[in-house]
């Protein structure tokens, strides 16, 4: 395992969003958060990283463990590092392709060889052939698409164990999404990856397991076969009936 | 509704619709007569000589303003120097650290200081640097014009640090970037072009203050080496020159009157059209 | 290439280079220091401004007491100073700019929002701002060598001729004076009316024109009548924001108004401003008493702005949050 959440729940000053959510985000696998929009999956996601530090008067009880580790125990810098995220909309800096994707490594004081680990992310990302000859070139004369294939590529290029994303494919047209998504299959084997999604579909095809969250809570977190054919709880149907969402 | 109010509520519809177009053109007619005028009269007098000499003692003819153009670069450079980096990290702490009642009051007195009307920021300076130094110097007229540069820098900074969006932000922290670095590698990067117009600008409008350069800059009508002397400037020499009763120096006030217009304008005017191009394809 | 992290840590690994200096917390901290105390700065220097011109005021505040401001002296060898020529001149000055600004502002600014199309605004809402860029020292130099004889011999006689019955077109015209620095002052604030104005006038929401079109009204009226007074919080704003620009206003004013310390009903008479007497008599007053009082005169401007711009902040600040409306 490489994530352990015991009785989660997370506040936004007086109000609760998450309401004691149990889970266990196996590693190298894909497991997708899906629920209808306010149930608090993408507050869940978040706290993974320490996102949600950023937000005033937030806070959590409960356990996380990555690795064993509480989360809270370690530097945040550090924890960054290793569990990265993409955000639903491409957000690039206004730099190169390049120092995009090199952004990361030097702010984490890499010294190793720059140029190859940045051709090597942007591989993993897919997007290599296509930006190769353009390294230097802003990287928002990219496509939507290819966008966020460089922000993949810039979060994998510290090496992170755990891919966090938030809902990556949103901003999206279809024939992108499926790039993603095969991307997503290509990367388990080095990393663990879990996704927010409000495309059902989606977590039918990409991934190994599926949480259904509503208003907080968590009801329930199987094998996506399993989840998708014979659910357990009859709301978890009734969402992926489309009953409700 | 008779026909005659009609007729007048149309006509009268007519004229004042008519009398709001005079009125604004005739606003921006005056911007031209301005500068017709400066052109004109100052293009006549405007000659080698008035950039390279220096001015020639009262009554003779001739001589220029090498010493007051030197005299405003040696003023705006102080200006720079002291101003431009308060309003910039004042700008940033707003921006990124701010907390709600120290920011609310940092705001509160920079508008405040933004409203000093210019002479009695001569007054403070020359209480400040004149008084302590028993006499006039380009560090006090620096000081003042210094002071003035800070409000306007700091509300464009904020202004447009605020404009980087939070996305940007998040996407450095989430790769482990620390707060300070986001600020200097990411955020700071992307709000560099309204940055640096909101610094010409302040430059700009201090370049052609006079005021507060009255009793603490002075002026002199030689060449002011070193920062302690009384230095001449551009606005000041326009203003001794424009009230004396000589020709020659009404002359020459034209001449400089057009090349300090001429610097305010092309700064305004570069900066604005620099950052309408600019916003148009950010890059690296 | 599949990586294990954990080896990662372990292994003499590309990252553990400069890890020592990207101890964030120490960064943060330091980052958060170093730009509030140039926060704080701004503070200090406005408070130490109000506390410099106090101090050095107060020989003549303790002097004169409250007399200074309505006593019509200022005697610099017999030492009695009032400021009442000058604020009488402040005001005067100011009141006839706003009189020929405003409707011209604002006439200007409905045009621009209202009748141009968004192009032809835009484009002399530039100019216009150009014109606000203007150094006040150029505006001194056209009035002095343009609008001063355009006084004496144009405006003086016509005015004298049409509206010569009343006193204060009377005495005689030099063609400085309290009328001059009124039009000069007058040509300076204008921008700031018309671009806040032309700003709110824009923010009007579309239907409330509509409405009145629909029942009738002319352009005009619907202007004139709906448009405007939904406005009109922050017209008043802008017109705030004028005065107090046009009482700060030194130099374009000393150099056309005469600089006679005296109060006097004709407009064509010479005058005085708070600004304009320092700015002509700081570098002569010899005695101490003779320079706290231009520095109390110098407080006592410093007053004056900061409440003027105190509402139209406050008047700007309701525009924005309640819409304009009352």
């Amino acid at each position: 395992m490489r994530f352990q959440i015991s009785s989660l729940d997370f506040f936004y000053g007086a109000k609760q969003a998450v309401f004691g959510v149990n889970l266990k985000i196996p590693a190298n696998k894909v497991t997708a958060l899906i629920g209808p929009s306010g149930c608090g999956k993408s507050t869940f996601l978040r706290t993974l990283n320490r996102m949600n530090d950023t937000i005033r008067h937030s806070r959590y009880s409960g356990e996380i463990l990555l690795d064993g580790q509480d989360i809270r125990q370690m530097d945040v810098v550090k924890l960054r590092r290793r569990v990265g995220m993409v955000f639903q909309r491409p957000n690039p800096f206004p730099k190169s392709i390049f120092e995009n994707v090199a952004y990361g490594l030097r702010i984490n004081g890499y010294n190793g060889n720059l140029r190859d680990h940045v051709e090597h992310s942007l591989r993993r990302a897919a997007l290599w052939d296509e930006v190769k000859d353009y390294l230097h070139k802003s990287a928002f004369a990219l496509s939507g698409g290819q966008q966020q294939r460089l922000c993949i590529a810039r979060a994998l290029a510290v090496d992170p164990e755990v891919l966090l994303l938030d809902e990556p494919c949103s901003a999206l047209d279809p024939v992108t999404t499926a790039k993603i998504e095969e991307l997503m299959f290509q990367l388990k084997d080095s990393c663990t990856l879990a996704i927010v999604t409000h495309n059902m579909q989606q977590a039918a095809r990409a991934s190994d397991f599926t949480a259904f969250m509503l208003d907080g809570k968590l009801i329930e977190h199987s094998e996506t076969p399993k989840l998708f054919t014979t659910p357990q709880d009859p709301r978890t149907e009734a969402y992926i009936t489309g009953r409700f969402g | 509704m008779s026909r005659a109010r009609l007729i007048w509520r149309k006509s009268l519809n007519a004229v004042m619709l008519t009398l709001t177009g005079v009125a604004a053109f005739s606003v921006v007619s005056v911007l031209f007569l301005i500068l017709g005028y400066l052109v004109y009269n100052g293009g006549k007098s405007l000659n080698w000589a008035f950039f390279t000499q220096l001015p020639k003692p009262v009554g003779e003819t001739g001589g220029g303003m090498a010493n007051a153009i030197v005299g405003s670069l040696k003023l705006l450079l102080l200006a720079a120097a002291m101003g431009l980096p308060v309003g910039l990290m004042a700008g940033v702490y707003l921006a990124e650290f701010g907390g709600r009642t120290f920011g609310f009051l940092v705001r509160y007195t920079t508008d405040l200081l933004n409203g000093v009307p210019s002479i009695v920021m001569g007054i403070f300076a020359y209480s400040l640097v004149v008084i302590p130094m028993r006499h006039f110097s380009t560090l006090a007229g620096g000081v003042a014009l210094g002071i003035m540069v800070i409000p306007i820098t700091l509300r464009s900074t904020e202004e447009f640090l605020r404009s980087v969006p939070g996305s940007l932000r998040e996407g450095a922290m989430a790769l482990g970037a620390s707060k300070w670095r986001t600020i200097a590698t990411v955020v700071l990067p992307a709000a560099r072009a309204g940055i640096v117009t909101g610094m010409l600008l302040a430059l700009a409008r201090v370049a052609g203050e006079t005021a507060p350069l009255l009793f603490t800059a002075f002026g002199n009508q030689f060449w002011s080496p070193g920062w302690n002397q009384p230095i001449s400037s551009l606005p000041v020499m326009i203003y001794t020159y424009a009230i004396s009763p000589y020709d020659d120096w009404h002359r020459q006030a034209w001449a400089a009157g057009l090349v300090l217009l001429g610097l305010v304008l092309v700064a305004n005017v570069g900066t604005r059209v620099a950052v309408s191009r600019g916003g148009a394809s950010r890059g690296a | 290439m599949s990586v294990d992290a954990t080896a990662m840590e372990r292994a003499p690994s590309p990252w553990t280079g400069r890890a020592l200096l990207r101890r964030l917390a120490i960064g943060d901290e330091v980052a958060h220091l170093v730009t509030l105390i140039f926060a704080f700065t701004v503070i200090l220097l406005t408070s130490l401004l109000v506390y410099q011109l106090f101090l050095n005021s107060a020989a003549s505040r303790h002097a004169f007491g409250w007399h200074f401001w309505l006593s019509r002296t200022w005697d610099p060898v017999f030492e009695h100073f009032g400021a009442a020529p000058f604020i009488y001149g402040t005001l005067v000055t100011s009141a006839i700019s706003l009189l020929i600004a405003v409707p011209l502002g604002l006439a200007a600014a409905v045009f621009l929002s209202e009748l141009a199309p968004r192009s032809i605004s835009d484009t002399i809402s530039f100019l216009i701002d150009l014109l606000a860029a203007v150094p006040s020292v150029i505006f001194g130099l056209l009035g002095i060598f343009i609008v001063v004889p355009m006084m004496r011999t144009m405006i003086g006689p016509a005015l004298k001729d049409t509206l010569g019955f009343l006193p204060l077109f009377q005495g005689p015209n030099y063609g400085v004076g309290f009328l001059t620095a009124g039009i000069v002052l007058a040509i300076m604030v204008v921008p700031y009316i018309i671009s806040v104005s032309r700003e709110v006038l824009l923010t009007v929401p579309r239907d409330q024109r509509e409405a009145a079109l629909a029942l009738g009204a002319t352009r005009w009226e619907s202007t004139w009548k709906v448009v405007v007074p939904w406005a009109r919080t922050g017209i008043t704003g802008s017109v705030f924001l004028a005065l107090a620009r046009a009482v700060g206003e030194t130099m374009a004013v000393t150099m056309v108004i005469g600089n006679d310390p005296k109060i006097a009903t004709s407009l064509f008479a010479p005058g005085y401003t708070i600004a304009a007497v320092i700015a002509n008599e700081f570098t002569e007053a010899t005695g101490k008493l003779y320079l706290s009082s231009l520095i109390e005169l110098g407080l006592v401007l410093f007053m004056i702005t900061l409440i003027l711009n105190g509402c139209a902040r406050l008047l700007i600040i309701a525009t924005e949050r309640g819409g304009g409306h009352p």
